[in-house]
């Protein structure tokens, strides 16, 4: 008996610890995603984040946003811009064009309302 | 392609043809692919691809075919994100109310102690299967659509975590209602948590429902501010006065306000006068009296007279909408603060499931018995305690809530970065005309030495002023003006008889030079022959080397009673002083004594001499002057007291002194006119009174405080909680976290946060708060 339990707390204990470190790698160890070029419009789907994730754009020529939100999380329901100071709500469904035209190269990140999603704007010359 | 349709208003048709040219040159636009003109309701409704067509291409079409479009884009329909909010709050309580009704039944039925009183039905555990599958698929349905979609991103939120924590739950519940022999071979009695994993989803979809109806609160300074907005203009055409959407307000239109009206767009009086409310821009309470020739502002509300007015700005020009958008882009923007909270909401989730498997692992290779029933259910409450939305939420509706309230009371602020330096800043620099005065100076002594005429005197200054566009120099060819008008400007009693009968005319100045903070020098012809002449201060009269001599007692005096003295030579002969002064602010003083209280060190910064500048200073209650100072050396100023180590805010009007104020830690600008959005400044009070910047100083130290209060509780909750729920107490105390209290507890911890951050609505601006926040 005391064989069996000491087995089941093995297995328990090595499924555990490989438990950990799937976790840390699906979640913490996942590859950016290589950035989508984009010319003038890009659609992003909000779904569980958003698609696509990394878009590149070019510098002082205005890009049209498109969000379309198709979660229906709230935390999903704001998208907020900050270095172009913009926070807009999403309605389910619908699509919410954000205009931006970048003065500067670099990597912007935004997210959503609560900062759990992200997504990231690089802009090129 | 972005297909779009508009609707928008077309003036100018009288008959049917014209609905016909409208829609052909709308059509030939690239990329619209239908236009339809309505005559009767004088509207155009345009299906295109936003991608190739602009408004503008839309208004040029429509003007090319000879009529005027009007596309304007509306302030933001935030009637459509009430009524989705609204839906989504009456989908949420029905799920609250069947979750909770369904899980008190199999509390009664489950929970120990209750079990007892329930009709036998309820201890069935395969009744109890029935009454939480709904529960788990129905109502936490919105946890799992939220967290598969994230899983495919590799990303986690909260609904992973309840999603987990209830799945881990009501699986192990149901594998025991099916496999109740298999639980008992392996030495746990076969006992069902239906309750754990029903109980929580309704308990968490109930805090959802609350902070959603909070969350709504923190934006409700946006809505106020878009509900201000007038929806018609009576407008005067063709001598009839026409009700018009606010929309197809033109600039140049004439527009009629009746008592008790709101004054529909930005504009100037050009007939009557009238009293008016401007408090829902600006925050004053007390009405402003307008007369022709002034500015009113749209949105406002007239009190009693009739007036007509032109319309100056419209659509996304007026005031109110500039206020909009500056507010809203202060709520897009982010704080500094928030940094750390976001690095550590970004590896939060994963954080906490890791630790609830390391807690499932530790309880059951070394917890009591029934091992595998502790492990599962501190696991489960490890997962349900974890609350990443108050980290999220902490920064930004603090934010959303200080910079409305701001807004409320005249105070905009450009990002949450200037809120939250504002509240560091320790010393701050007034520059003084228009900003601790009116900056609307008046000529009080005109002195002409050895025998001179006074008259003679202003006559040369006044020749010399006219090319300045200086306030100083303005005064004083209003002034001079003024003589030959005999009009109602306050003047000397003795220069208006003299005036009188001599009047004062203007000399042709050539080789005119102004003198950069000195003042000015031409060449006046006098009998023929051009003579040097030269008006201004005193470094102005030491560079030409022109002893003040026996005058110097005179110009002092004038000096010490806080009052601009210029000085008129001509080549080397003193001829004169002109004396002007300007009015202190009426809160100037008050709103000093606030900043002392608040332990900020106030420091006037002006081009005048140090006696004019120390009689201001003295009568607002400053003690450290900068004067002198060049208007290009007022950032090299603002660098110095820097190099102090001190935070350093800048106050004046945001034109003249642009560079300090965008070389100040904080820029603050006193609104000039309906414009708002001005560039150098981070904060801008439109309100123009001084004591808005102690009021700012206290919003920003109130907001920041609110911040720290919250993070700290964010933080604060999660660290202690999440190992009190791993079960840390347990070894000590006994101490072990029910999930279903864990569920309580988190649904209360992002609640209490964003209600934190409503109770800086509660604070007053005007010095005191109110008791709750003390």
């Amino acid at each position: 008996m005391l064989d069996k339990c000491g087995m089941n707390e093995t297995i328990v204990t090595i499924s555990g610890i490989i438990g950990i470190i799937f976790v840390f790698w699906f979640f913490l160890m996942k590859k950016e995603k290589k950035e989508v070029a984009v010319i003038g419009s890009v659609d992003i789907i909000v779904e569980g984040g958003y698609s696509p994730e990394a878009i590149s754009i070019p510098k002082n020529k205005t890009t049209k946003l498109n969000f379309i939100r198709k979660d229906s999380s709230s935390c999903l329901e704001e998208v907020v811009l900050p270095d172009f100071k913009i926070r807009k709500h999403l309605p389910f469904n619908e699509k919410v064009v954000i205009e931006i035209t970048p003065k500067q190269t670099g990597e912007f990140k935004y997210s959503c309302g609560m900062n759990m999603f992200h997504g990231k704007i690089i802009v090129t010359d | 392609m972005n297909k779009i349709k508009k609707t928008f208003s077309i003036k100018g048709m009288h008959c049917a043809s014209c609905v016909l040219i409208i829609e052909q040159s709308l059509k030939k636009v690239d990329g619209v692919s239908e236009a339809n003109v309505n005559l009767v309701t004088e509207k155009a409704t345009v299906a295109y691809d936003s991608d190739k067509v602009t408004d503008d291409k839309l208004n040029s079409a429509v003007a090319n075919a000879g009529y005027k479009a009007f596309i304007k884009e509306e302030l933001q329909s935030e009637d459509k994100e009430r009524a989705e909010k609204q839906k989504e709050l009456k989908d949420l309580k029905f799920r609250v109310v069947i979750s909770l009704t369904l899980g008190a039944l199999v509390l009664w039925g489950g929970f120990p102690t209750l079990m007892d009183t329930s009709p036998s039905i309820l201890k069935n555990f395969w009744i109890q299967l029935l009454l939480a599958t709904p529960v788990q698929f129905w109502a936490g349905w919105v946890f799992y659509r939220a967290a598969i979609p994230a899983l495919r991103h590799r990303t986690a939120n909260m609904d992973t975590l309840v999603v987990i924590g209830t799945t881990v739950a009501y699986g192990y519940s149901a594998f025991v209602t099916a496999f109740p022999q298999v639980v008992q071979r392996i030495g746990t009695e076969p006992m069902p948590y239906f309750d754990v994993a029903t109980i929580i989803i309704g308990l968490i979809l109930l805090g959802r429902y609350f902070e959603a109806k909070a969350k709504a609160g923190t934006s409700e300074a946006i809505k106020k501010l878009i509900g201000l907005q007038a929806k018609t203009a009576r407008v005067v055409r063709d001598n009839k006065e026409i009700d018009i959407p606010i929309s197809e307000v033109v600039i140049g239109d004439l527009i009629r306000v009746r008592p008790g009206e709101k004054i529909p767009v930005d504009g100037m009086i050009t007939e009557g006068d009238s009293s008016i409310d401007e408090s829902m821009i600006t925050g004053e309470s007390m009405p402003v009296d307008k007369k022709n020739g002034d500015t009113v502002v749209g949105a406002t509300i007239n009190k009693s007279g009739s007036f007509v007015f032109e319309a100056t700005k419209i659509g996304q020009e007026t005031m109110l909408a500039q206020i909009i958008k500056l507010v809203q882009e202060a709520q897009g923007s982010k704080a500094p603060i928030q940094r750390l909270a976001d690095l550590v909401s970004s590896y939060f989730v994963p954080i906490v499931i890791m630790l609830a498997i390391a807690t499932f692992v530790v309880w059951y290779n070394l917890g009591p018995e029934p091992a595998l029933l502790y492990a599962i259910l501190n696991t489960v409450a490890v997962l349900i305690i974890a609350c990443p939305c108050a980290m999220g939420l902490a920064t930004p509706t603090a934010i959303m809530v200080g910079t409305g309230k701001g807004a409320e009371h005249g105070i905009l602020i450009k990002d949450a970065e200037s809120l939250e330096i504002a509240h560091k800043v320790k010393t701050i620099i007034f520059d003084k005309t228009g900003t601790l005065t009116k900056g609307e100076p008046s000529v009080t002594d005109v002195i002409a030495f050895d025998n001179g005429k006074e008259n003679e005197v202003l006559r040369y200054a006044a020749s010399l002023e006219k090319f300045s566009e200086h306030p100083v120099a303005m005064a004083i060819v209003a002034f001079a003006a003024s003589l030959g008008k005999s009009s109602s400007h306050p003047l000397d009693k003795a220069i208006r008889e003299k005036a009188e009968t001599e009047k004062t005319e203007l000399f042709a100045v050539d080789k005119f030079k102004a003198n950069t903070g000195k003042g000015l020098e031409g060449e006046i012809i006098i009998v023929g022959s051009p003579k040097k002449f030269y008006f201004g201060n005193r470094a102005l009269m030491k560079d030409i080397s022109i002893d003040l001599g026996a005058h110097e007692i005179e110009i002092e005096k004038l000096e010490n009673e806080g009052k601009t003295v210029m000085i008129l030579a001509s080549d080397s002969d003193l001829l004169g002083a002109i004396a002007v002064a300007d009015t202190v602010k009426e809160n100037a003083r008050q709103g000093i004594e606030e900043l002392k209280k608040l332990g900020i060190e106030p420091v006037m910064i002006t081009g005048d001499n140090f006696k004019t500048a120390m009689a201001i200073a003295n009568k607002v209650g400053i003690t450290r002057v900068l004067a002198e100072v060049l208007p290009d050396q007022k950032e090299a100023e603002v660098k110095k007291i820097q190099a102090e180590n001190k935070i350093v805010a800048m106050v004046g009007d945001g034109i003249n002194d642009a560079p300090a104020l965008a070389q100040a830690d904080v820029g603050i600008a006193m609104g000039t006119g309906t414009d708002v959005a001005i560039e150098a400044a981070d904060i801008t009070l439109i309100n123009k009174d001084l004591k808005s910047v102690a009021a700012t100083i206290r919003l920003s130290k109130m907001t920041m405080k609110t911040i720290k209060l919250n993070l700290f509780w964010a933080f604060g909750y999660n660290i202690i909680l999440i190992p009190v729920a791993m079960g840390a107490l347990y070894p000590s105390f006994h101490i072990l976290l029910n999930p279903i209290f864990a569920s309580i507890a988190m649904a209360t911890s992002s609640i209490s946060v964003v209600s934190s951050s409503l109770l800086l609505k509660r604070f007053r601006l005007n010095g005191t708060q109110t008791k709750s926040l003390v």
